[in-house]
């Protein structure tokens, strides 16, 4: 059956030629995450050299900032990779932020961390169970729980910020340093080195990006896709939760404000980094590149002396015009 | 009418995707009131010269004519000024929209207020199908309507705006037989009134049935112009596939006494739904089993639920004499089964997604180390496939989209056989498929019963049917009606007969 002599595969490219072909075939569009961060980066490094910007200590303020941001936004990865998007993460976090504090103070650090990955458990199965299970919509499912989670930590809190008192809890969560390196930058290393291995190297991860690019057909591949956005959407609960806690840890309380508007800061970093937002495709790299740029951006328009309104719209543009750039023609 | 009146034609077409020729100084011409066949092996260059000429695509080099007069077709909307008009393989209907909203979709009859005037579309709708001598009626909504009747109205909707040449991609592949009859009337109607109609068709007796000349293009090039009088089936085939193709559609008594051996799978009064009813049936290893019927007879249905797709209403299945709880397709593919699905655009394959990713799906578990994939044993395990299977792919890291229909069924094919399956189930394998792929998809599935496996077939194509099937079962409405050993049927005339219940 075989017997055609067509050549089937071409020959692994070498030599000149292939280095030609390679960078004909290069999409830039793919990368332009990592060049929009290049030019940022270069852009405030020369116009803001005399604000520090530069500076040791200014370029970890930046990875401090908007580590929370990275790992709420690992999760959002997976989801909006899967063709789902989580919009309760950011007041999840909230409330992981609130449960942790009380718990804590209450009976000790592990019951307190224990409260708060309990958090992203529940919301997170909820979450999963009714898109998976009953077929509602993730947009409007967790559109609802956005509402739920925060008016939880409102009501339970009577809107009250709850201190942590708990040295140790404060340092691993987010205040400490390990060695000379920010607690928080390796919070954000450990999720995007994990992130990254699962969602490209695993058969788990193939099976999310299968299920986001054509559910059909990975059904009739025999992938149980209702498990598979099941979870998704736990994986993404239980991130956010782990990211209230590291709100809390920074900023030694519980407090259901934390985490509030991640929740488009999370999915703008995801679709910047390159992930499709109709499911398909992710990089969990490509995610924390767009966290990054997102807190280059506001790092550099704060020093350059911009108040909060005019921020807002700068980074908006900014954002608008990387997504325009990086899209499939 | 002047039938030897040109009305397209196109002058040295050339056409690369990434530095790749994919089309190479074609000439093509039409005549007014002629149906022109364009014929080639999957890849040839088809679909792109007509969307070449849709405005879907722009030439690299080369001029396109209408009516004598050199034109420049940019867009779709540029092809329709100047009269050409597609019925797409996908199609391009709203379905929420009703009939005569989709056939003025963008050229809505507007009444003196600006505001568009919906009973005089409707009129106007009437007076297209009543011009095309068939009852639609333009108030239906489209997602209510059979395949048949998209395809009508996306003929309507471009003679609404005045073509006067129509392309017709594969326009059969979804038809039943007394559709595609219905739809060779209107053409012949069509043609009287000097349309002219190029079609697509990988189906040599649809060819010989309506096209008056023929033009097959090898490769990216233009290989003959011919009136069909002046050529065999048998020089087109050469001409398509580049060689002689001997033997394969006709059927070949295979050595082993299949009915003889294990039975591998019994299914024992499966019912669900209203498109299975009870139907009982035994497979044995090293078999084919034809599955016949109109299409709507349960056919696809009966294939879902073996494959746990579809839940079971009641009745069992039992693989190797052992009952098997198949609910899901996991569990199918664990006990042995594979299915090739119908469409294999929606059912088959993750279109965005590589070639390679593809292939390997359903194989991730053979690839794993611990939790990690390998992605060297993939690479290896996927061009391994790609080499059994003949895929034609420029790299195994492309988008599956960008292959042509008969190598994206490859890749369905070599997906599924990669996971060794005991008993193969092939929905329609052939749709979209050239000859020459046909001919080896055959070569494969005897080859496959040979080994010992089992294989049910489901084909629309009757000698296609009787070439591979050692048994064929007719259904009707869901039921089993007759059951044919091979040697019972005479000739395709004789299962269209069994088919329609006579
Ligand atoms: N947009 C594209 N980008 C890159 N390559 C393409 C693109 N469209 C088509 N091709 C390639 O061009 C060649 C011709 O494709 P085309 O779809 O015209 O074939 P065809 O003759 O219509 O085949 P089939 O009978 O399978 O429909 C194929 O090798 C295909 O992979
Ligand atoms: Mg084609």
């Amino acid at each position: 059956m075989n017997n055609r002599t067509i050549s089937t595969i071409a020959p692994e490219p070498g030599g000149l030629a292939a280095v030609r072909g390679w960078f004909g075939e290069l999409d830039w569009r793919r990368y332009v995450i990592y060049i929009g961060f290049v030019v940022v980066f270069a852009f405030f490094a020369v116009l803001l050299r005399d604000q520090g910007f530069l500076s040791p200590n200014n370029l970890l303020n930046i990875f401090r900032q908007t580590a929370t941001i990275t790992v709420i936004a690992v999760g959002m990865t997976y989801v909006i990779a899967c063709a789902e998007i989580d919009l309760s993460v950011g007041s999840t976090a909230g409330l992981s932020s609130v449960c942790t504090a009380m718990a804590l103070s209450q009976w000790g650090i592990i019951p307190g961390i224990l409260a708060g990955l309990a958090v992203g458990l529940v919301v997170g199965s909820v979450n999963g169970a009714l898109v998976s299970l009953l077929g509602i919509p993730s947009f409007l499912v967790t559109l609802g729980m956005l509402g739920i989670a925060v008016g939880v930590a409102q009501w339970i809190t009577a809107s009250a910020p709850q201190p942590i008192l708990n040295d140790t809890f404060n340092m691993i969560f987010g205040s400490g340093n390990f060695g000379p390196v920010p607690g928080l930058l390796v919070w954000s290393a450990v999720f995007v080195a994990i992130g990254a291995v699962v969602l490209s190297r695993t058969k788990f991860g193939r099976q999310v990006l299968a299920t986001g690019g054509n559910r059909t057909a990975a059904d009739f591949t025999g992938i149980n896709t209702k498990r598979i956005k099941f979870q998704v959407l736990l994986i993404s609960g239980l991130v956010a939760s782990v990211a209230g806690m590291l709100y809390a840890g920074r900023l030694e309380s519980g407090r259901f404000q934390w985490g509030a508007g991640d929740e488009l800061s999370a999915i703008a970093a995801v679709i910047l980094g390159g992930t499709s937002l109709f499911g398909g495709a992710g990089s969990v790299v490509g995610t924390l590149f767009g966290a990054l740029l997102i807190g280059l951006i506001n790092n550099g328009l704060i020093l350059a002396g911009l108040d909060s309104s005019q921020q807002q719209v700068v980074r908006g543009a900014i954002i608008i015009l990387a997504v325009a750039l990086a899209r499939k023609k | 009418m002047n039938t030897s009146e040109t009305a397209v034609e196109m002058r040295s077409i050339s056409k690369g995707f990434n530095g790749v020729n994919v089309l190479n100084d074609v000439d093509f011409e039409v005549r007014s009131g002629e149906v022109h066949a364009l014929a080639g092996g999957n890849g040839a260059g088809k679909s792109t010269l007509m969307k070449i000429l849709q405005g879907v695509y722009q030439t690299d080099s080369g001029a396109i004519l209408v009516g004598g007069r050199p034109v420049q077709i940019n867009s779709i909307q540029d092809a329709k000024a100047v009269g050409i008009g597609m019925v797409f393989q996908e199609f391009s209907l709203v379905p929420s929209l009703t009939v005569a909203q989709n056939i003025f979709l963008g050229a809505e009859p507007q009444g003196r207020s600006g505001l568009i005037n919906d009973k005089e579309a409707v009129r106007r709708a009437r007076e297209v199908f009543a011009e095309m001598e068939i009852v639609v009626d333009p108030r239906a909504q489209v997602s209510a309507l059979g395949t048949a009747y998209w395809q009508l109205t996306e003929i309507a909707k471009a003679l609404a705006q005045n073509a006067r040449v129509l392309i017709m991609d594969e326009p059969t592949a979804s038809l039943a037989r007394h559709e595609t009859d219905a739809l060779f009337d209107l053409v012949e109607r069509l043609k009287k009134r000097g349309i002219s109609i190029i079609y697509i068709s990988h189906r040599m007796d649809e060819v010989y049935r309506i096209a008056d000349r023929i033009t097959i293009l090898r490769d990216g090039r233009r290989l003959l112009t011919e009136s069909l009088s002046d050529v065999t089936p048998e020089q087109i085939v050469e001409g398509i596939v580049g060689k002689k193709i001997e033997g394969q559609l006709s059927y070949q008594q295979r050595g082993r006494d299949a009915a003889s051996a294990a039975p591998i799978l019994e299914a024992r009064g499966l019912t669900s739904g209203k498109r299975v009813r009870d139907v009982s049936f035994t497979l044995h290893s090293g078999e084919i089993l034809g599955l016949a019927g109109l299409m709507g007879s349960g056919r696809t249905e009966l294939a879902r639920v073996l494959f746990g797709i579809d839940p079971l209403d009641s009745g069992e299945i039992l693989i190797r004499g052992t009952k098997a709880q198949i609910t899901n397709p996991r569990r199918a593919i664990a006990a042995g089964l594979a299915l090739i699905p119908e469409d294999r655009r929606d059912q088959g394959l993750v279109l965005d997604h590589s070639v390679r990713d593809n292939l390997l799906l359903p194989l991730l578990d053979k690839i794993a180390r611990g939790p990690l994939l390998d992605a060297a044993a993939g690479r290896k395990l996927s061009n391994s496939l790609i080499q059994k299977f003949a895929v034609k792919v420029a790299h195994p890291n492309k988008p599956v989209r960008l292959l042509s229909g008969g190598n994206q069924q490859k890749v369905v094919l070599a997906k599924w056989l990669g996971t060794e399956p005991d008993v193969l189930i092939l929905d329609e394998p052939t749709a979209g498929v050239d000859i020459g792929t046909k001919s080896e998809i055959l070569a494969m599935i005897r080859e496959l019963a040979d080994t010992g496996k089992a294989v049910i077939v489901i084909s629309s194509e009757y000698p296609e049917l009787l070439a591979v099937s050692d048994r064929v079962l007719v259904l009707r409405d869901g039921s089993i009606t007759r059951e044919l050993g091979r040697n019972e049927i005479a000739d395709e005339e004789s299962l269209q007969l069994a088919v329609q219940g006579v």
